[in-house]
Order: C-alpha cells, then sequence, then structure tokens
C-alpha cells in the first residue's frame, strides 16, 4: 500500500463520531445488534476509503453516506428493511395536548419506516443541511423535503393515536401545497 | 388561507420549522401563518415534535459504546496478521492518539479503555495483548459495576447471543447454567482481544446482585490446563485452557465458592 499513513485525526474524529454513528444506525436497522454489525462495517469501510475525505469537509455526513450506502446495500441482499413505500399523509389534525412524552415519543420513531426515521434523524436531530442530508441519502433535495414532511405528519399521526385527539380537529386542518 | 398571501408550500413551512429559510422567507412564512391559525398550530406542533425527538435521542449518545467498535474505529483491528494495512503506519500515529484519546474517551464513555492500558502495560498497539486473566479481570472490572448496560445482549435474547457469540468467535458456543449454583444469567458482550481479535463476557447474577463473569476466546497454543487461581484485589479468578479455548471466571466470592461454581461450569463444557 502506498500513499500517506492515516492521519491521527480520522481516527480520532471517528472515535467521538461513534455514538452518532450508532444513533443513526439505530434508526436503520431492524435491531441493536444488526446496527451494531452496521457500524462496524461503515467503521471498515471508512478506513478502507480515508483518503477519498478531504480533511476540513464535514467527516459525519460522509459516514453517515456510507452507512446509508451499506444499508441499501443490505436491503437489497436480504430484503431487510427493503420496499419501504411512502404512504400518503395521514389527514392533518390538531396537535394533542400537553408536553410530548419521551417515550411515547420513542414509540411512535420505532413505528416509523426507516426511510422516515433516517429523515428525522439526520434534519431534524443531527441537523444537517437539506443538501447535505440529499447526499447522505443519495437522492434529491426536492425528495428529502418530501419524506421529511411525510415523516413528520406520519409521526405526528402515530403520536396522535395514542393521544386523545381535539374533537374539532379536523375541522381545523389547515391547507397546504402538498409537495408531490 | 387569507388571499393576500401566496400559497405557503410544505418545503416552506418545513424549511421555516428547521430555520433554514433566509430571514425574507421566514417573514413571509411568519406573516402566512400568523394568518392561518390552523397552520400555525401545526407548524408549531412540528417544531415541539422535533425539539422532543432531538432530546429523546440525545440520550443515546451517553452510551457506553462498545469496545470492539472503538478499537475498530482506531484502526487497530488493521494491524492485525492478513490485514491489508502496515501494522508500523498504525504504530505511528497511534502514539500520538493515543496521548489525545484520553480526552475525549470520557466524553462518549469509553473511560475504562484508557484504564485497561495501565499501569504494567504499555501504551502501545499491543497493549490488548494480555494473558487471559489478565484480560478477563479487566473486562471483568470494566462491567460488573455497570447498572444501565452491563451486558451488550440480554439473557431474554439468550438464543440471538448465542448465536451471534458463536459467529464472531468462530464455534458453537453454549452458556454454562449456574442457577443451581444461585446465579442467573444477566447476559452477555462481545470484546476486543488482540489474542485471536475477540473475546466473549458471559455475566450472572444473584439474588443479592452479586455479579460473575465468565470471560472465553480462542487459545490453542498450549495443551490443556488444570485450575488455576489468581487475586486482583478483591476480584478473585480462576482460569483454565481447554480444547483450544481459554476461560476464566471471576468474581469477589470466596475462593471455595468460586472453585465449585467454576467446576460447575467445566463440567457443563465437558459433560
Amino acid at each position: 500500500m502506498s500513499g500517506a499513513s492515516p492521519s491521527p485525526e480520522f481516527s480520532l474524529e471517528l472515535i467521538a463520531l461513534l455514538p452518532r454513528l450508532r444513533r443513526y444506525a439505530r434508526a436503520l436497522a431492524p435491531d441493536r445488534f444488526a446496527a451494531d454489525d452496521l457500524v462496524q462495517d461503515t467503521l471498515e469501510r471508512a478506513w478502507t476509503r480515508h483518503r477519498q475525505w478531504r480533511p476540513g469537509t464535514d467527516l459525519r455526513a460522509w459516514l453517515f453516506a456510507i452507512m446509508h450506502n451499506r444499508r441499501v446495500d443490505i436491503a437489497r441482499g436480504d430484503r431487510i428493511g427493503a420496499a419501504t413505500v411512502d404512504a400518503d399523509p395521514p389527514e392533518l389534525a390538531g396537535p394533542p395536548p400537553g408536553p410530548i412524552d419521551g417515550l411515547d415519543l420513542q414509540r411512535a420513531y420505532d413505528r416509523l419506516t426507516a426511510e422516515h426515521r433516517e429523515v428525522l434523524l439526520l434534519v431534524g436531530v443531527e441537523q444537517l443541511g437539506y443538501e447535505e442530508a440529499a447526499q447522505a441519502l443519495g437522492v434529491p433535495v426536492g425528495t428529502v423535503m418530501s419524506r421529511l414532511s411525510r415523516a413528520r405528519a406520519r409521526l405526528r399521526d402515530e403520536l396522535d393515536t395514542h393521544n386523545p385527539r381535539r374533537p374539532d380537529a379536523d375541522d381545523n386542518a389547515p391547507r397546504l401545497t402538498r409537495i408531490k | 388561507m387569507n388571499e393576500t398571501h401566496p400559497p405557503l408550500g410544505e418545503a416552506d413551512l418545513h424549511a421555516w420549522i428547521d430555520g433554514r429559510l433566509a430571514a425574507e422567507d421566514a417573514a413571509r412564512v411568519q406573516q402566512a401563518l400568523e394568518a392561518d391559525p390552523a397552520l400555525a398550530a401545526l407548524a408549531q406542533d412540528y417544531r415541539r415534535q422535533n425539539e422532543a425527538l432531538r432530546e429523546r435521542l440525545e440520550a443515546e449518545l451517553d452510551e457506553p459504546v462498545p469496545a470492539r467498535l472503538v478499537e475498530i474505529a482506531r484502526g487497530l483491528d488493521r494491524a492485525r496478521p492478513g490485514s491489508s494495512a502496515p501494522a508500523s503506519a498504525n504504530r505511528h500515529w497511534f502514539a500520538q492518539a493515543a496521548a489525545l484519546l484520553a480526552a475525549v474517551a470520557v466524553g462518549i464513555g469509553i473511560g475504562w479503555l484508557a484504564r485497561d492500558g495501565a499501569p504494567d502495560e504499555p501504551v502501545a498497539g499491543q497493549a490488548l495483548t494480555l494473558p487471559l486473566v489478565r484480560a478477563a479481570a479487566v473486562a471483568h472490572a470494566a462491567y460488573v459495576p455497570e447498572v444501565r448496560h452491563p451486558v451488550e445482549v440480554g439473557a431474554a435474547e439468550q438464543t440471538h447471543l448465542v448465536t451471534w457469540l458463536s459467529k464472531r468467535l468462530g464455534t458453537t458456543l453454549q452458556v454454562p447454567n449456574l442457577e443451581s449454583d444461585g446465579f442467573r444469567l444477566v447476559g452477555g458482550r462481545l470484546l476486543p482481544d488482540a489474542r485471536d481479535g475477540v473475546a466473549a463476557q458471559f455475566m450472572f447474577e444473584s439474588a443479592n446482585g452479586q455479579r460473575l463473569t465468565l470471560f472465553l476466546r480462542r487459545d490453542d497454543d498450549g495443551t490443556d490446563t488444570a485450575f488455576r487461581f489468581a487475586e486482583q484485589g478483591k476480584v478473585g479468578t480462576f482460569y483454565w485452557l481447554d480444547r483450544g479455548f481459554g476461560y476464566a471466571l471471576s468474581g469477589e466470592l470466596p475462593r471455595e465458592t468460586m472453585l465449585a461454581i467454576a467446576t460447575s461450569v467445566y463440567r457443563q463444557f465437558n459433560p
């Protein structure tokens, strides 16, 4: 093997990002074992390709892209998490009253498709820009936006299902120009 | 929606929620929201949902990272024979990285890894090549005090645990049943081990919370041995080699009790 040896910063940044990689993997994988295996695959690929990463750019987004692609490959291979179809968002309803309970939220999030969890995680939690998220997911920005929209609506609906609806909710449904 | 405002798209709404709009566009969305209470409620709802999700998932970042993932992130596994990376390159930067590692270790809950290099082991790529009894004692000390995450895989998923660890160790494992000795399985985890890459640890617990660990790894350069006993602080370890594997049972129990349980383990692996 030729070329420069891997930089110490690369290894340290990988270690520092491990908790975030595991969290993203859990959004993608069917269970925690598969999630950690996915992290392991991602790290191994990151080392193999570390020269493709340009220091100074966001290593996190680069790693997320590797992990996303790995998960797509796995899904193709053995159909785990494959064929997630974006259903139409549910009818918009009023907000559930009171604060959102953390456990309810976790359960609602866990019930979403991997595709919805990952867009919520990248944009909402990791706060990647739409362009960065689009690169990590390998899709156009418009697709990120429509997935985000459906994911948020679905999460809200999942939360609603387990919370009392406001009686007049459906009458107050706001009208929006829907993204295709 | 008010006629005087252009129609608000969902993309605008989400960009507003995510704080990704230019000031001018944000003001336009703000106006539209003020004119439409139902839409404003929806936007607030999404925003609240987003904040709650961020808060909820923040907790996942505090979980201890399995040591094997840290090893791979460090690139140390690439120094093993058969790996494509030159070991010298790894050592070259590892010496620099090790000094900085302690600083980040605390922040991501792997503080114990920094401990296992000290005090009599040199900090180097070989730091984790420990004799069986020491490797077992280090792993025991690392995980027995854990309250929230003593194991990677709990006893409820025993089948999965055994299959998984068997695959990783390249053998067909079984978990000894220590219930007649008053210990039930808590679960197990995979550990990095420079000798053969990985080792497994099973944890058992008594009704009063006393914990035992059984550490095992491939260890086939010697013949089978009798039980040996070592003590490190309060932790006693019985260890032995048996048909290509090293076993070490560690706990803070009287030596006779430990011996009885070690015998029970040995018999179950040699029916």
